[in-house]
């Protein structure tokens, strides 16, 4: 018996094995590929209700550490994932297959892009499609900001940031070693 | 080409473990190295190679991927890949290991709750920054407008609302 499959045989007692490195390279390539912007919900799906790799407890678990890290989520998510099944091997494998299709895929539309750049028709299909994805942000900082309404020291915290980056175009790493400290202690003396 | 790799890799590596809240937060300071500290591209472009990534599948951090490419082609985009995603999986395996201690400790709530209002201000920053750059007319403007009314008030698969933005922007709304 091979040294596999008796691991998987302990595993087996409370849960069926995990995924393997390939079926991590896998499942997250088809994350990758189905998900368009943003691909959260999706991975949820496919991790637990399809592929039952996490229960419910543990994505949201897991989710919790991702969401608490700088990366994208989703990244950090086959970064953990991929870790808590088949270590370094597995972290690689579930990152690349996540993001090797959407790679190519904006390399293939950039090239495109490149190539047509001038041509009118899509210079103005571009300036529509531009002013379509601002529309997309703003209505995910609406959404992320209307909870924040009532808490005027939140408030005074995003419109701190808001103006440093947005309107005198400060620099993200002084903007961030000041604020999140003074916004971390605001909420330690729960004035928040 | 060797010095544009190193600062690319410098810049998305720093971008990296900045992103609190994800890729969105970013954004405007990846526009302010790529276009105001190394002229790379205009601002318009920014946006328009922002657009194609949230057209494109995939996680919405593929816009590095794509600036990447456009700054200094395949090394660029591999660079950018590796300086952009390295970095964050690298803190995430490392604090996994001693998350199990302190996923419950008091101070990770209060710390979560102290990001939160700063992730906010870096979003509405994004969105202020990339509506700068993309609406250079009162029309598209309304494209903007429009969009963010139906993704707040429906349902509709964002995918839909750009390709009606596309579709406006063809059919000459921009001018």
């Amino acid at each position: 018996m091979s040294l596999t499959t008796s691991t998987s045989d302990v595993a087996a007692e409370t849960r069926p094995p995990g995924p393997t490195a390939r079926e991590l390279f896998t499942g997250f390539l088809s994350i990758g590929l189905m998900g368009f912007g943003g691909v959260l919900p999706l991975a949820r799906r496919v991790m637990v209700e399809k592929r039952g790799w996490l229960t419910a407890a543990e994505f949201t678990d897991m989710l919790g550490l991702c969401q608490f890290l700088p990366g994208g989520n989703i990244i950090n998510m086959a970064v953990a994932l991929g870790l808590k099944f088949r270590g370094a091997l597995g972290a690689f494998a579930a990152v690349t297959g996540l993001i090797a299709a959407p790679s190519l895929i904006i390399i293939a539309l950039g090239i495109l892009y490149g190539h047509y750049q001038d041509e009118p028709h899509l210079q103005r299909l571009f300036a529509g499609l531009s002013a379509a994805a601002a529309g997309l942000l703003v209505a995910m900082s609406i959404r992320m900001l209307l909870p924040m309404l009532k808490r005027p020291v939140a408030m005074l915290v995003i419109l701190a940031g808001f103006t440093a980056v947005a309107l005198l175009r400060l620099p993200l790493l002084p903007t961030l070693l000041v604020l999140m400290p003074v916004s971390v202690f605001l909420s330690w003396r729960r004035w928040l | 080409m060797t010095a544009t790799l190193i600062a690319l890799a410098g810049i998305f590596a720093e971008l990296s473990l900045l992103a609190f809240g994800g890729a969105n937060t970013v954004l405007p300071e990846m526009q302010r190295q790529v276009v105001e500290v190394h002229g790379w591209m205009s601002a318009q472009e920014f946006s328009a190679l922002f657009a194609l990534a949230q057209a494109a599948p995939g996680p919405n951090m593929m816009v590095a991927t794509l600036v990447g490419w456009r700054v200094a082609s395949w090394q660029g985009a591999l660079v950018v890949s590796l300086a952009k995603f390295g970095p964050s999986s690298i803190v995430t395996a490392l604090v996994m290991q001693v998350w199990e201690r302190f996923k419950d400790a008091p101070w990770r709530k209060i710390i979560q709750n102290g990001l939160a209002p700063v992730t906010i201000g870096l979003v509405l920053a994004s969105a202020l920054l990339i509506t700068e750059a993309s609406v250079h007319q009162w029309t598209l403007l309304t494209v903007t407008a429009v969009v963010a009314i139906f993704s707040l008030m429906t349902r509709w698969h964002p995918l839909w609302l750009l390709a009606a933005g596309a579709l406006a922007g063809l059919a000459g709304i921009g001018g």
